[in-house]
């Protein structure tokens, strides 16, 4: 049994927290000194030794990714924070600078120590207004205080942070397809190698890593690698944001340990399915990950688990559906996400996601043909490891999953026309339900 | 910035029209540098500045940056947040991510769009009132999500928005007659 855990939430509650006051006295910026009193490599070690694992969906050990960085070619390194969260089913980066921006400057700062890089980016989601205006001062008091800027509190440090909003492109959380926009480009994946680790922004050596990620950082460096990996699992250890959506009873983001399970998380942080509900299918990563069902509610939610169970952990943002809605239509959705958000470059994904779309919408207006699934999955087949990025990877996901788990509902539609009786396009109850603890909730201006 | 800070200040044509607004966009631009790597950012300050990029400021603006108008408007018609039509007074833009869907996001449209005689992606003759959908706005737990003159509001349904929009255009109306008489 996991239980809830408090570690990057840890001042989701002190209201002044977004403050640089709120921050410093609930403990904030204590891990600089003791960065700073360590080499940059050793801090890089200690990241590898915690385990610490992209939280931006792939997982990769962000040690390592760090240990690629070239060091003395005199050249600027720059580090760039991916704060382009834009999945469906994905909040969890912006409820973390909403409510403490600064733990994420404080993890930029020891980053940018560790990486010996004196600039960092801040590549914000263009949407995201409101986690804009918190970070602006959140930047603006840092700089005041001297976190930011030369010589960080007599350190000798110097790190300046440049705040990017973005233009709305889902495209851009692609590692280099960010570069290029952030280069004042159109968004589009660029080849590697040169990984950018090699040659990123400006074709400098650049780390580009997610905004949870980096949240993580000051708490292994303050509390050692010991104390993080006592939370989740071996390979996957440390804490995680998880945010759920969809027919729960409390929406939300919430932190566990990894290795949680979703019936764990559903049932404790959510109390239960909206109306008793039963959980027919879900997203363990958001959308780009391939559907689970209700039989798979007790794995472990960690990289390895969720992966021998079929799918991936991406990003965690558990859409959980009920048996009363509609898998095709959830289906469709998705893919007019990824229809809408293909960026043009390579033909299997532009051309690919528009044909499965059309598909969709014939299935779900009933002129569903018997020849559709298979041309559905032949579809699939020439995306999937044939477009030029991972867009066209995640596109595909939720469709060749739902044709695999719950074939009966889209072959139902072909032969009547119409849904399986008791399952609806869409639900219509809006839950009301304010609870406890930490549901998600508007932040006001 | 990053770059080697060529100088492109060399001195461009202020705009023919002599339109005040102009004067905003070339402070930006001059804050700027005239980099042509801070397009992105320069066409976030021309909409704030004009509410749109009609082709004059896209043009103004690869002149003054020295880049090909084609490079220009290829950027900013890549993006979605960045618009060539005017729009209404209000933008109303109601997310279609899964989690809204699967709780009536469709429905919200829908009605809205019948109460206000405005189809999605479009502004009412009157332009007071224009009508968007987004594909994820990242508030999934607040499900369904509308995204009002940039203020967000939770869990709406299709009552709640109408209502909305009723009650803020009527306290307009309200507000221009004591005005006038």
């Amino acid at each position: 049994m996991s239980e809830p855990i408090s570690v990057l939430t840890q001042r989701y509650d002190v209201p002044d927290a977004h403050t640089l006051a709120g921050y410093e006295r609930t403990g904030g910026y204590q891990s600089l000194a003791t960065a700073f009193d360590q080499a940059p490599t050793d801090l890089v070690s200690q990241v590898k030794d915690a385990g610490l694992r992209g939280r931006g969906g792939a997982g990769f050990p962000t040690g390592v990714k760090w240990g690629f960085t070239p060091r003395g070619t005199g050249k600027p390194t720059y580090l760039v924070i991916n704060a382009d969260e834009g999945e469906p089913g994905t909040f969890k980066d912006r409820e973390l600078m909403e409510r403490d921006p600064h733990q994420l400057l404080e993890g930029i700062i020891v980053s940018c120590y560790a990486l010996e890089s004196e600039r960092a980016f801040l590549y914000l989601r263009g949407e995201y207004l409101w986690p804009g205006v918190r970070l602006e001062h959140a930047i603006a008091e840092a700089y005041e205080a001297g976190y930011l800027g030369k010589d960080i509190k007599g350190s000798g440090v110097n790190v300046d942070v440049t705040l990017h909003y973005a233009a709305g492109a889902y495209i851009c959380g692609e590692e280099t397809a960010l570069l290029d926009s952030l280069e004042g480009r159109r968004g589009q994946p660029r080849l590697r190698p040169p990984f950018p680790a090699q040659a990123g922004v400006y074709g400098m050596p650049t780390q580009v890593n997610n905004v949870e990620t980096i949240a993580n950082v000051p708490h292994i460096v303050q509390h050692g690698v010991d104390w993080y990996r006592s939370m989740g699992t071996e390979k996957s250890p440390g804490p995680k944001l998880f945010c759920v959506s969809g027919e729960v009873n409390r929406p939300g983001n919430y932190e566990w340990p990894m290795g949680a399970t979703a019936r764990e998380i559903v049932e404790v942080s959510c109390q239960g399915m909206l109306d008793g509900r039963e959980l027919r299918f879900w997203t363990p990563g958001g959308s780009s990950t391939p559907l689970l069902t209700g039989a798979h509610a007790d794995t472990p939610m960690d990289f390895e688990a969720i992966m021998e169970a079929g799918s991936l952990l991406g990003t965690a943002a558990m859409q959980m559906f009920s048996d009363r809605t509609s898998v095709v239509e959830a289906a469709r959705n998705w893919t007019k996400f990824y229809e809408h958000e293909s960026c043009g470059k390579c033909t299997p994904c532009r051309e690919g996601t528009f044909w499965l779309s059309q598909i969709y919408d014939r299935l779900l207006e009933g002129r569903g043909r018997s020849e559709d699934l298979d041309l559905l999955d032949e579809i699939c087949d020439n995306i999937f490891g044939r477009s030029f990025c991972a867009l066209g990877d995640g596109a595909v996901s939720p469709i060749k999953s739902s044709l695999a788990l719950f074939r009966d509902e889209y072959e139902h539609l072909i032969a009547h026309g119409r849904l399986p009786d008791g399952i609806e396009a869409h639900t219509d109850a809006v839950d009301r339900n304010s609870g406890h603890g930490r549901p998600e909730q508007l932040v006001g201006a | 910035m990053a770059a080697p800070a060529t100088d492109r200040r060399a001195q461009q044509d202020a705009h023919p029209s002599g339109d005040e607004r102009f004067a905003l966009l070339d402070k930006a631009l001059k804050r700027a540098r005239f980099e042509q790597d801070q397009l992105v950012e320069l066409l976030h300050t021309a909409q704030e500045v004009f509410g749109h990029l009609s082709d004059d400021v896209l043009i103004y603006l690869a002149r003054q940056l020295r880049l090909p108008p084609s490079r220009v408007l290829g950027v900013a018609s890549f993006y979605h947040l960045f618009t060539f039509e005017p729009p209404g007074d209000h933008i109303c833009t109601v997310c279609m991510g899964t989690a809204c869907y699967v709780k009536g996001a469709e429905d919200v449209v829908r009605e809205t769009s019948e109460a206000f005689d405005v189809p999605a992606g479009e502004t009412t003759d009157d332009g007071r009132l224009t009508l968007w959908t987004a594909r994820c706005v990242g508030s999934c737990g607040l499900a369904p999500v509308v995204v009002f003159d940039g203020t967000v509001l939770a869990k709406q349904t299709p009552q709640d928005l109408i209502a909305h929009v009723r009650e803020l255009l009527a306290a307009e109306d309200a507000a221009a007659e004591e005005e006038a008489g």
